[in-house]
């Protein structure tokens, strides 16, 4: 539009523009930015403005058309620098494959000789699956097989979470509440201006927001997985109105990766998202970080708020209660579930638990299936 | 490219195309009279958001001049400036339009006491302008050229959301008793939001989408002088750079360039040439906005803090 140089090289520059720009695109889309197609042609447009040959312009315009939250800015940053300083592309790692469901057989397959006897004698295969699954119920997170483990993804899949409820603002057709003038006058038209009944409306009720915070300090690593296909559930759940962010040597969001309907897959991106996985716990500093970023902003508050943690701190405990304070005079409810609080003789003795009880109006387990679905009902009541 | 010569407003009053910049320079320039000092993307955006008839969605920490910018534009563009303030549960009769029932309803008993006249027009004239509510959308649509502000849009639910969307896609509404309300021109629409929750793609992808920042010393310095021109260059630097340290001193409200301004106008108030730290203690209430915080910066000693 402004370049206003000779004519005959204007439809060959805007040609070799267009294949270059688009090209940007398809870089920054495998750089992990979501491009979409009319994202790429509002990009082209806004050059159309601008002027293509002023690297500063075209960094602009593809910021401000291709982004779309302050996570792409980094790698807009990254892939921009990359692909227009002629450096190397980082391509992100491919998806993993869903899984494949399979029925699992209740009745032994083996003609095994001993099993068979056992049948004879009496024992009831379905029974004796039924005890299995109520074994696993209560069985410690951190020390399931293989096997188990996957028997637990399934089980917690079949979790049906009840939600927590608040009174909206919205209001709607009812039998009491204040007057609907809209609806009381129509009413009234049609009974030919006589005063008909009154029409009211009444609040609504609406999902209580759930934020989960999930430790993936060392200490908590035998739990993680778990955890966070837990998270995967509640996340999933219709209607829900749920943030996840896990916990470590930093706030890590993985609201965006648990989209995904697929465990497998959600957990494999929030694997990719998670940087600090097993690493050490500076749970006070990252509490403060998510309440000056995101708690006080509004997501914590009148959010029934779940803090999964050891409270092993390596920096002070203050700094942690201090934290955990706040957090508890913004949301609704604060929930600390420690799994190590399930085992036998477990006394709430580290300096980061200790500080924190006072601030906490729950103070759970949650290192079995048993005990999460406690947490759900504390949750559904907050 | 860019001859020097275009680089200026062009204006044309008639067809209401006033709206039209010829570069990002040239806004910047225009909203640099206005007492707003856009950086390099603050100012590219708005041109884009103007060029292309976009809405242009602006995210960032509070008090980093979101407002300021739909206000500004506003000026400059000589258009008027009609504010959507969201909130919890707002709905399209706060947004759009509404009607007047109480007058409805006395019209329809006065006029059941003049002579017989038939129902349908009595019913017919309890829905025209007369009894009609503008809210802010309607308003910026009937009157072009106009600025719409969409202030905290993260605060209203889903269903608000998708009705915006709807509204942002054809700039027009339809009343059922009035008929199609189309904008002449259309508005030049800024949304701002504070992350409180995730916005959908859907609206995201109809925006222009631009990360506010706090501005830089210089800039912070050059903002306090052309908002407040009567101040001196020293209290303008001694302010912007202490409130630079406030940034990044680990507090629960960073100060943002309004609690700035409003630190200087403090000062102002209060006489002061310069900022030493007892006039600093003074009026630390009109930047930092948390027992907290004051305390922790108190501690820290203000002496500190001003010392460069």
């Amino acid at each position: 539009m402004n370049s206003g140089s000779a004519t005959v090289g204007r439809a060959e520059l805007r040609h070799d523009s267009v294949m270059v720009l688009a090209a940007f695109c398809r870089t920054l889309g495998a750089a992990g930015v979501a491009i979409t197609t009319d994202r790429t042609q509002y990009f082209l447009a806004a050059i159309d403005h601008l002027d293509v040959l002023d690297v500063e312009q075209v960094y602009w315009a593809g910021r401000l058309t291709l982004c779309g939250d302050p996570e792409d800015l980094g790698t807009y940053d990254a892939a921009f620098l990359a692909y227009f300083s002629g450096a190397g592309v980082v391509n992100k790692p491919a998806l993993p494959h869903p899984i494949q469901l399979r029925i699992a057989p209740v009745m032994p397959q083996s003609d095994d000789a001993a099993e068979s006897a056992e049948l004879e004698s009496g024992a009831d295969p379905l029974q004796a699956k039924a005890a299995e699954v109520e074994v696993l119920r209560h069985s410690d997170l951190g020390q399931l097989s293989a096997d188990q483990r996957r028997e637990l993804a399934r089980m917690l899949e079949l979790l049906r979470p009840g939600l927590p409820m608040r009174r909206s603002l919205r209001r709607h057709p009812g039998r009491s509440g204040s007057v609907d003038p809209r609806r009381t006058v129509r009413a009234m038209l049609q009974a030919g201006g006589e005063p008909a009944r009154l029409a009211r409306r009444e609040r609504r009720t609406t999902e209580r927001r759930i934020v989960l915070l999930i430790d993936v300090s060392g200490s908590m690593t035998p739990y993680a997985d778990s955890l966070l296909r837990f998270a995967h559930v509640l996340t999933r759940r219709l209607g829900v109105d749920c943030e996840v962010f896990t916990i470590g040597t930093r706030l890590t969001r993985l609201t965006r990766a648990m989209a995904e309907r697929d465990p497998n897959r959600a957990l494999a991106a929030c694997a990719a998202t998670i940087p600090d996985w097993s690493g050490g716990t500076r749970l006070g500093e990252v509490l403060k970080a998510f309440t000056d970023r995101w708690g006080q902003r509004g997501t914590a508050r009148g959010a029934v708020v779940v803090i999964f943690s050891d409270g092993w701190e390596r920096g002070t405990p203050e700094l942690l209660a201090e934290q955990v304070g706040r957090l508890q005079r913004l949301a609704r409810t604060v929930v600390w579930v420690n799994p190590h609080k399930g085992k036998a003789g477990y006394q709430p003795v580290q300096g980061g638990i200790m500080a924190v009880l006072p601030a906490v109006d729950h103070f759970l387990a949650g290192h079995s299936l048993a005990t999460l679905e406690e947490l759900l009902e504390v949750v559904r009541h907050a | 490219m860019q001859t020097p010569s275009n680089d200026s407003t062009v204006s044309s009053e008639s067809d209401g195309a006033a709206l039209a910049f010829a570069s990002p320079a040239a806004l910047t320039a225009a909203l640099e009279k206005t007492g707003y000092l856009p950086d390099q993307g603050i100012a590219t955006a708005a041109f884009l958001a103007m060029a292309m008839r976009r809405p242009l969605l602006l995210e960032g920490a509070p008090g980093a001049g979101k407002t300021a910018l739909a206000q500004a534009l506003a000026e400059i563009t000589s258009a008027n400036l009609v504010r959507l303030q969201c909130y919890e549960g707002i709905e399209a009769a706060q947004a759009l339009y509404d009607w007047d029932f109480p007058r409805q309803v006395l019209h329809l008993r006065a006029a059941e006491l003049g002579p017989r006249s038939e129902l349908d027009a009595i019913e017919e004239s309890l829905y025209t302008e007369r009894f009609l509510i503008e809210r802010p959308i309607l308003r910026a649509l009937r009157h072009s050229p106009s600025v719409l502000l969409i202030d905290e849009i993260d605060r209203a639910d889903d269903e608000f959301e998708a009705f915006l969307l709807e509204v942002l896609t054809d700039f027009a509404v339809t009343i059922p008793e009035l008929g199609r309300v189309e904008a002449t021109v259309a508005p030049l629409v800024i949304l701002t939001s504070n992350r409180t929750r995730e916005l959908h793609d859907a609206l995201k992808r109809r925006c222009l989408y631009h990360w506010v920042e706090h501005p830089s010393l210089e800039r912070e310095v050059a903002i306090l002088r052309a908002r407040m021109p009567e101040i001196s260059l020293r209290l303008a630097r001694q302010v912007a750079f202490a409130v630079a340290k406030l940034r990044v001193a680990e507090l629960l409200k960073p100060p943002g360039v309004a609690e700035s301004l409003d630190w200087a106008r403090a000062l102002q108030a209060l006489g002061c040439s310069e900022l030493d730290p007892e006039n600093a203690a003074m009026t630390l209430g009109a930047v930092l906005k948390y027992r907290e915080d004051s305390e922790r910066i108190t501690a820290q000693g203000l002496s500190a803090l001003l010392a460069s």
